[in-house]
């Protein structure tokens, strides 16, 4: 019976439960197939639209792959200097204390080159929310050693595997910055299967309330992959994540004030 | 009625931008200049105009954070010393590549390197050339007294805003911490947000409103093509700007038989040159560019015509020098006498210079 | 029972053929094609329609936004069947 039902029947605008945020412009992602970053653009651009303050956000792009950001991104945006963002964005909100500012950077741009931006910024307990996307590696200048590599792993710059006792142990600045009392939220999240995606999204919404709430800065790192660098394909570099990235990086809100 | 006071140039800089509506200043704390945010962080004007003051955790920062606040429209400013101003060319070559309207304050001292805390004249080449990365000017000022550090800092939002170019007012340790008195602006109302969108929401990111483009500020452009469209964009508006912003003033040029060319610090040196000349009956003028980009090369180029030769004065090892020998083009000896790395000429040594290298010659 | 009825429309041109939607469908509805699209991937398409219940887990994952996703209401489909 039921397969009188064709699918010309489903296929209908009133049907529809899912589709592309209007906060996402129609310009094809120039990330690599099945990176993580399009879901976390597209993840952050959904709450912003069910928030209703896309007339009012303004995000700062980064530098490294998501530096085009505000070609996805439908709304105002800044584009920074490698590992600025939280201060331009600080800059910015400063000025706009009811406007909405976020950054959205990669573990290169925050944790390494940025660092001190990132701190302070969490010091400070700016107002604004911090995307920070964790795939262990310089992607876009073509997979070099990250601040977050894990020990062993294979980069362009460590190809015999990162040696701690020479580079230096992954850094993980999220439970660092959760020690400074300017931060309200920090959560460790990952996008790679529905479950962990909607996870991923009520954590943003969050920080996105918070900021609206004027609590302080919400630090939403996400943990993803990076198939190109890792030389992997999209499904393989997702299950490596698991069995590697996140033991060292484990999931879960770090704080939640 | 403006009011009279008596100030150091660092703390008429801060009132003046207090004065005349600034949204935000950034800063970090470096000799000679930190009187600018001590200043402002005294009179609290977030208490009175609304004016944003928030140190940074380093110059870096500072230029960051002031790209954030002048990427939203608002009048926003940092300040600064040579070591410091060094850090923040990143930040300065992004801003004039996303043409964002903005003041950035150096106050000099001598280098290179960690230098001297005492004034120096050394960071023309920075201030003129670029600095940063890449092709682009900066509107440089550079005032030769307390009263022009507090009436630059209106003139130079004025241009900066104008042009969407930063501005940077070339001081130095001498006029920053020097007093005089000085005529303070009456205070102006700090535009509402309302107004920057008004005025400035063709370009500024204070949000996407339905019925409107993005605004994107960026100095990236991965094609080739279009970087260089937007290069061309850049030269003409600095074409533009050559045209119709050089400022200099001319002390007795008239009937001079040498020219000095001098700014900031030395220009007030030379004025006293001047007069020392005369008891001595050499006739000596002065050229003082205002405006060190755009450079006055005109009225330099002209004043060639009448005078046997031209000192620069400057606190460098000469770096000025190499624009005016390129505006007067060989038509009559030009050459340099400096003092640096913190010391400040005598009167008397500049004219000891002029008489052995132009008249003794 | 009445059976959840969905149906996904690919944006075939702009998908890049990553697979993480086949492997997240619960269904198996998906697969990706043997042909390419202009860019040269191979797309996701519905091998199983049938199968489909809706539930959105394809466009979940899908980095490039390319899925839309349709469910008739069970009510609906129950008063058909």
């Amino acid at each position: 019976m039921e397969d009188t039902i064709k699918i010309e029947d489903i296929i209908k605008p009133e049907n529809i439960v899912f589709e592309k945020t209007s906060c996402l412009t129609d310009n094809v992602l120039s990330y690599c197939p099945g990176c993580g970053h399009g879901v976390a653009h597209r993840i952050t651009m959904e709450v912003v639209e069910e928030m209703g303050i896309q007339d009012q956000t303004i995000g700062i792009a980064p530098v490294g792959c998501s530096v085009l950001a505000y070609d996805f991104m439908n709304i105002d945006m800044q584009q920074a200097a490698h590992g600025r963002a939280p201060a331009v964005a600080t800059g910015l909100k400063r000025v706009y204390p009811n406007k909405f500012v976020f950054t959205y950077q990669g573990d290169g741009d925050l944790a390494a080159i940025g660092t001190a931006e990132t701190i302070h910024a969490c010091n400070r307990g700016e107002n604004i929310v911090i995307i920070f996307i964790n795939n262990g590696i310089y992607g876009m200048t073509g997979g070099q050693m990250a601040p977050t590599t894990l020990p062993g792993m294979k980069s362009s710059t460590t190809p015999y595997g990162r040696n701690a006792a020479m580079m230096g142990h992954p850094i993980k600045i999220t439970e660092l910055v959760a020690h400074l009392p300017g931060t309200c939220y920090v959560t460790r999240q990952a996008v790679h299967t529905p479950g962990a995606v909607r996870k991923a999204k009520k954590a943003i919404r969050k920080a996105f309330e918070n900021q609206k709430l004027n609590k302080g800065l919400s630090f939403v790192e996400i943990v993803s992959n990076c198939n190109s660098g890792w030389k992997m394909t999209p499904v393989d570099s997702n299950n490596w994540m698991v069995e590697n990235m996140f033991p060292y990086y484990p999931m879960g809100d770090i704080k939640d004030e | 009625m403006k009011e009279l006071r008596l100030m150091k140039g660092n703390e008429a800089i801060a009132e003046a931008a207090i004065r005349c509506g600034v949204d935000a200043y950034y800063g970090y704390p470096i000799t000679p200049q930190s009187e600018v945010m001590e200043y402002l962080t005294a009179e609290e004007p977030y208490k009175t105009t609304g004016m944003v003051v928030l140190q940074a955790e380093s110059e870096i920062a500072s230029i960051h954070m002031v790209h954030g606040a002048a990427g939203g429209g608002k009048k926003s400013m940092t300040s600064s010393s040579s070591p410091g101003i060094s850090l923040m060319t990143e930040g300065i070559s992004y801003l004039a590549g996303s043409e964002i309207p903005c003041l950035i304050v150096n106050v000099q001292r001598g280098g290179p390197g960690l230098g001297t805390i005492q004034p120096g004249q050394a960071d023309y080449f920075q201030a003129t050339k670029g600095g940063g990365h890449g092709d682009y000017r900066l509107i440089v000022l550079a005032p030769a007294s307390v009263q022009e550090m507090a009436d630059f800092v209106d003139l130079s939002f004025e241009l900066a805003f104008k042009y969407r170019n930063p501005a940077l007012i070339l001081s130095d340790g001498a006029i920053g911490q020097m007093m005089e008195k000085v005529y303070l602006p009456e205070q102006k109302e700090r535009l509402t947000d309302e107004e920057v969108a008004q005025k400035y929401g063709d370009w500024a990111t204070i949000g996407k409103s339905p019925n409107k483009e993005r605004n994107i500020l960026t100095s990236l452009e991965l094609q080739s093509e279009r970087q260089e469209k937007h290069n061309f964009h850049l030269q003409a508006k600095y074409k533009k700007i050559e045209e119709n912003e050089i400022r200099y003033e001319k002390i007795n040029c008239e009937n001079a038989d040498y020219m000095l060319v001098a700014y900031g610090m030395s220009a007030r040196i030379c004025q006293k040159v001047i007069q020392l000349g005369k008891e001595k009956g050499i006739n000596i003028g002065l050229i003082r560019p205002i405006t060190l980009w755009p450079f006055p090369s005109q009225v330099i180029k002209e004043s060639a015509n009448n005078v046997k030769g031209i000192l620069t004065v400057e606190m460098s090892a000469g770096q000025m020098v190499e624009d005016v020998r390129l505006a007067v083009e060989g038509k009559v000896p030009v050459e340099h006498y400096g003092r640096f790395g913190g010391m400040i000429p005598s009167p008397d040594e500049v004219l000891n210079a002029l008489e052995q290298k132009l008249i003794g010659k | 029972m009445a059976k959840v009825r969905g149906a996904v429309v690919i944006d075939t041109e702009k998908c890049k053929g990553c697979d993480l939607c086949v492997v997240a469908c619960p269904t198996s509805v998906l697969l990706l094609a043997k042909e390419v699209n202009g860019k040269g991937y191979n797309y996701s398409y519905m091998e199983n329609p049938d199968s489909c219940t809706g539930c959105m887990n394809c466009a979940m994952v899908c980095p490039d936004s390319v899925i839309t996703v349709y469910r008739l209401k069970p009510q609906k489909s129950a008063v058909e069947a």
